[in-house]
């Protein structure tokens, strides 16, 4: 019977749990429980027994030595203008696919922009150094044309980092600002237009300001994608672009201090989130309404 | 009082279609100008054109005696308030009605206290700080006609800005715009698909059909004399008969009534096709000796009530042809019953033939 509700009342809470269950075992295996083992283990130390010893050695550690905080602030400055050229990139192309061309266009093009995610980063990574070289098609083809003697040295060095940055992250800018746009009424535009707003009146009072959620979120996923990057930094950069990512690569790979290694994990995590909420506090946007 | 707009052989065509055609009219400085048509009859265009977001094809906008030829919209002295407002979403009251003012930079103080004076116009004393999505409809409508009025155009577009309410704020907002508009004395072209609202608030209404203007006049002749079959049957209500012969004194319509009078067929074109009666023109019972009057019986079949708009349906007698009556709601006509017959006349300028 309909009425029977306590029966009906089990049914729900059990297909309930069934929803929740795999949520709570993901949460809790996946994030929680890494977390802690990351968090425990940074503060532990070997002393001279082969123990496992509490300590903040690992810490102090990062803050002694010169490189590693260099590497720290450098990967967080490098991060955060990856992700401004990002925005000033990524934002023409949202503004061209959602308010110019054509929706037929618009697809087409998409696909154009979603063609390097198929291939992996790794591919593209390689294609970028193919192109960069000092032998790659853009050295060969300025040589050929007599712009250049020598090729120039764009391989290895920070400008191709931040170019392959740029181009494996950028996409993720485009697509949450162009579901802002996309709900933009064109009648807003001509409305400011009506009231004697300059084309640079519109975009930086209307347009801008109107698409900030999208462009919040999506300035979140391209920092974080830049920020804990290692392909690209390490095949793109050179000696002198290291990476914070390449620091706690080398601890748990070639000094195989794996406590070091969470440690510097665990201060990347604590930088990309302190990074994220400052520009929010700053920006006067909320992380709800730029996550959904 | 001048003419403040004037609009000459405008047209408009778009590949295979032409939107607005040949379309003359002027407005008075200070006047309600109403453009009244169902939708898709190019009305959005036409003002769309007069604002500057759209090119004419033919013909010149003129405004204080200026062609408007190769003006941006921002350039122009004319403010459009949109259908759907297009408040601006992310700012508050007060900025979205200094966003203009701010544009023409001007002072703080002088930004201020026109705001402040305007909206204690249309009654938003306090609300600057609000987010304009927390008003209602009709607090959205006054900050979108705020924003505009600050402007001090010469000239202010409305595009059917009523539309999205419900009907009862509608019915308020009508009457608060034409006292808004006889109090500031800015010129209104107002476009929309609801003739109450045209009727109601303008001195001068145009009614458009397929791009062109059918008749420019005032709300009451209009009504009363509409020039063609158009405007006979878009404006109020009314029933219509196709006419089937006419020869000297006498209508036939299709349906077999024969409509005998002797000054009937004196009306407009020489071999009408169409004829129109309004409901509210009939008289019930009256009284016989009142001169020019159509006299015939009907049959009641059913009482459609409505309120004040409660009508009879009838067929007539003769010809048993449908027929709409109004049926005022007073004591008098208490005695009127489904099923009975009623002799009703109507004034022979009442009825139109075309």
């Amino acid at each position: 019977m309909m009425e029977d509700t306590p029966n009906n009342k089990k049914g729900f809470n059990i297909t309930f749990y069934l929803l929740i269950v795999p949520v709570l075992l993901w949460l809790i295996f996946m994030i929680v429980i890494p977390h802690a083992e990351l968090l425990i283990s940074s503060f532990l130390v070997e002393n001279d027994d082969g123990d496992m010893v509490f300590s903040f050695t690992n810490y102090i550690e990062f803050f002694g030595q010169q490189i590693y905080w260099l590497t720290f602030v450098k990967t967080a400055a490098y991060s955060i203008g990856v992700t401004l050229l990002a925005f000033i990139v990524a934002f023409p192309i949202a503004f061209y696919l959602t308010k110019v061309t054509s929706k037929k266009n618009a697809g087409f093009l998409m696909i154009l922009l979603l063609i390097p995610l198929w291939v992996g980063e790794l591919v593209t990574v390689y294609g970028w150094m193919v192109l960069l070289g000092d032998n790659g098609v853009i050295n060969h083809f300025l040589m050929t044309i007599g712009v250049i003697d020598e090729p120039l040295n764009m391989l290895y060095t920070n400008f191709s980092m931040v170019v392959g940055l740029l181009y494996m992250s950028m996409l993720f800018m485009v697509i949450p600002v162009m579901s802002t746009l996309q709900s933009l009424d064109d009648s807003l535009i001509e409305a400011a237009c009506d009231l004697g707003a300059s084309k640079w009146d519109i975009f930086t009072k209307i347009i801008i300001p109107y698409s900030m959620p999208g462009i919040t979120s999506g300035a979140i996923i391209v920092f974080m994608l830049v920020i804990g990057d290692y392909l690209a930094p390490n095949l793109l950069g050179g000696k002198h672009s290291l990476w914070f990512t390449e620091q706690i690569y080398n601890s748990f790979l070639q000094t195989f201090n794996w406590n070091e290694g969470a440690a510097f994990g665990f201060l990347l995590l604590l930088l990309s989130s302190g990074i994220i909420w400052l520009a929010l506090k700053v920006s006067g946007q909320k992380l709800g309404s730029a996550v959904q | 009082m001048g003419k403040i707009l004037e609009i000459k052989n405008l047209s408009k065509h778009f590949d295979d279609f032409t939107a607005v055609n040949n379309v003359n009219f002027c407005v008075e400085e200070g006047g309600f100008f109403s453009i009244l048509g169902s939708s898709g009859c190019g009305k959005t265009t036409l003002l769309r054109i007069i604002a500057g977001f759209q090119q004419e094809s033919e013909g010149d906008v003129i405004i204080r005696g200026k062609s408007m030829k190769g003006i941006p919209p921002e350039k122009r002295p004319v403010n459009i308030v949109f259908q759907n407002l297009a408040l601006f979403p992310m700012m508050n009251v007060r900025e979205n009605i200094a966003f203009g003012l701010k544009r023409q930079k001007l002072k703080t103080a002088d930004i201020n206290f026109k705001i402040h004076e305007m909206l204690e116009r249309v009654g938003l004393n306090g609300y600057e700080k609000k987010k304009v999505t927390d008003l209602s409809g009709g607090q959205r409508q006054r900050v979108a006609i705020a924003r505009s009025l600050v402007m001090n155009p010469s000239i202010l577009l409305l595009d059917e800005p009523l539309g999205a309410l419900d009907r009862k704020l509608r019915e308020h907002m009508k009457v608060e715009l034409k006292l808004l508009q006889k109090e500031i004395g800015t010129t209104f072209v107002y476009i929309t698909h609801d003739q109450s609202e045209a009727l109601v608030m303008s001195d001068q209404v145009a009614v458009m059909h397929d791009g062109q203007f059918e008749q420019i006049d005032t709300p009451r002749n209009l009504y009363k004399n509409p020039k063609t079959s158009f405007v006979a049957g878009f404006v109020g209500d009314t029933n219509r008969f196709e006419i089937a012969s006419s020869e000297g004194d006498s209508i036939m319509t299709q349906g077999g009534w024969n409509l005998n009078h002797p000054e009937l067929t004196m009306t407009s074109q020489e071999t009408p096709k169409t004829l129109f009666m309004r409901p509210e023109a009939f008289m019930l019972n009256p009284d016989t000796t009142i001169n020019d009057l159509v006299q015939f019986e009907v049959t009641i079949n059913t009482i459609l009530f409505d309120g004040s708009n409660t009508k009879l349906s009838t067929t007539v007698s003769e010809s048993g042809e449908e027929l709409l009556i109004s049926l005022p709601q007073n004591a008098q006509f208490d005695g009127i019953i489904e099923g009975h017959t009623l002799n009703v006349g109507i004034h022979r300028d009442d009825v139109k033939c075309f």
